[in-house]
């Protein structure tokens, strides 16, 4: 039984190979290849720094084993959108003021971003509920939220799309 | 940093319990969100791991039989996106969305919450008021055991290590019942559970009928309360009653003094809780 692998992981659309072992994390595995707007914070599930989206959804890719992850859609912060072309929500952070030191803000957006996949008509609460598991230790989460709502009403009056 | 161990990543249930089969016995990964915590904190270091993470067909919520069904591998997100878990299971749906934050929800698994044994796990005690039974499945048997005998010990339970929680599964609800759940802690959001209690019971011509009350994280294993239970079961509840029946409960548990909270506080907040649930309960369905 091999305790290392070469698999092809699917980041941000295009695909990237590399050679692993078994017990490396997503998070180790996506720093490691470059993808370093994914933070590493508690590294156990606490503080959600380390979001990105596996098919859609937002998981902690410091709880997450690379090899189990091979061939499904992961997305960071930066598949998103960028500075040239950034994503309503990516937006919205920077128009409300969302972000002072930043290092949770990639986590935040994932976050927000697989809640508006299941759920594009957000209130506070649904906000709140999805954005429990992100610490922010600067700014507090009140612009956050605004942020969030701002990016929904965006997003629905263009379309949903993205 | 993660140890190294061996990694197996099965399709099916067949194959992953045909690899649970073998002496060594090693050990199953779902989620992810207990064991990955421990083993990097050095807690555990398991030699063999075969991930759940790929298994085809172990994420599934069903109507059968008068139950409702729900797979291993459904996670904690899947039951708050459910109507039949909302109509079925209210302190079910009530214990998920005080679960942790969502990243954690979305990919910490029903049977990884049970399997682990915690006496904090939020599922267990809607789950045990709601009488719920665990499908354990082997490579050559499968055999169903009530919830509320699966603990037998802090972390420890009925589950032998060539078996997999297939299925949890509890009898549907009717008119007349309701099931509530709280959790006390210090924030709603992902924060661990310095007492949980849940409490399921009918009311019946007035008088209570299957009442049920677990309390988590009071004991070394989630429990039922079940001297309170019988002191309301067949009885018009009134408000003296309740306040007896939550005093009994509060004297069934057995808690500890830890860094969440005394032993004294906890016995104190199991009366409070079990009163303002039954209570709760009552004023519904009246
Ligand atoms: C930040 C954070 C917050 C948390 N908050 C909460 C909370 O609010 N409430 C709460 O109850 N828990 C909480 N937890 C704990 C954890 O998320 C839950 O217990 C979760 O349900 C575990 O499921 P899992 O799929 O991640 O299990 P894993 O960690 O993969 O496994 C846990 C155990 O179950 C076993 N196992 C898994 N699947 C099976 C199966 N099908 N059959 C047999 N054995 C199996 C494993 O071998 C292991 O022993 C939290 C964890 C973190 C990291």
């Amino acid at each position: 039984m091999a305790r290392e692998k070469t698999l092809t992981l699917k980041i941000n659309g295009r695909r990237e190979t590399a050679t692993l072992p078994s017990h490396r994390t997503l998070l180790e595995a996506l720093r490691g290849m470059g993808h370093v707007e994914v933070k590493s914070g508690c590294e156990k599930g606490d503080c959600g720094a380390c979001a990105v989206l596996v098919d859609g959804a937002a998981v902690d890719s410091c709880l997450t084993l690379a090899w189990t992850v091979e061939g499904r859609a992961i997305t960071t912060v930066a598949g998103l959108g960028d500075a040239d072309s950034p994503h309503p929500l990516q937006q919205a952070f920077a128009d409300t003021g969302a972000a002072q030191c930043g290092y949770c803000t990639p986590g935040l957006i994932v976050a927000a971003q697989s809640m508006l996949n299941d759920n594009p008509d957000p209130d506070e609460d649904d906000i709140r509920l999805a954005l429990g598991g992100n610490l922010c230790r600067c700014t507090g989460y009140t612009k956050v939220f605004e942020a969030v709502g701002q990016a929904a009403m965006a997003m629905k009056a263009r379309g949903g799309d993205s | 940093m993660l140890g190294e161990f061996d990694l197996e990543i099965p399709d099916s249930i067949e194959e992953a319990l045909e690899l649970l089969a073998a002496d060594d016995a090693p050990a199953p990964l779902a989620g992810g969100t207990n064991m990955l915590v421990d083993m990097r904190a050095g807690g555990t270091r398991p030699e063999r791991v075969v991930s759940l993470a790929r298994l085809e067909g172990v994420r599934w919520i069903a109507e059968r039989d008068g139950r409702i069904a729900v797979g291993g591998g459904t996670t904690v997100s899947d039951l708050l996106q459910d109507e039949r878990i909302a109509e079925h299971g209210a302190s079910l749906v009530g214990a998920a969305r005080v679960f942790a934050g969502q990243m954690v929800r979305n990919t910490a698994t029903v049977a990884g919450n049970v399997a682990y044994g915690s006496p904090a796990a939020d599922l267990v005690p809607p789950l045990m008021a709601l009488d719920a039974g665990v499908t354990l499945m082997s490579k050559s048997a499968s055999r169903t055991v009530p919830l509320a005998d699966y603990f037998t010990g802090y972390r420890q339970t009925v589950r032998k290590p060539d078996e997999l929680i297939a299925e949890i599964s509890w009898p549907k609800r009717g008119a007349g019942m309701a099931d509530l759940f709280y959790k006390l802690a210090r924030r709603k959001g992902d924060a661990i559970t310095v007492t949980g209690v849940a409490v399921s019971l009918a009311l019946a011509g007035g008088k209570c009928a299957g009442v049920r009350i677990a309390l988590g994280a009071v004991a070394p294993v989630v429990m039922r309360a079940r001297k309170a239970e019988a002191m309301l079961d067949g009885q018009a509840p009134d408000a003296a009653l309740i306040e007896a029946a939550a005093r009994q409960a509060a004297q069934e548990c057995d808690p500890i003094d830890d860094v969440r909270a005394s032993a004294e506080y906890r016995r104190h907040t199991v009366h409070m809780l079990v009163r303002r649930l039954v209570g709760q309960a009552v004023e519904h369905l009246r």
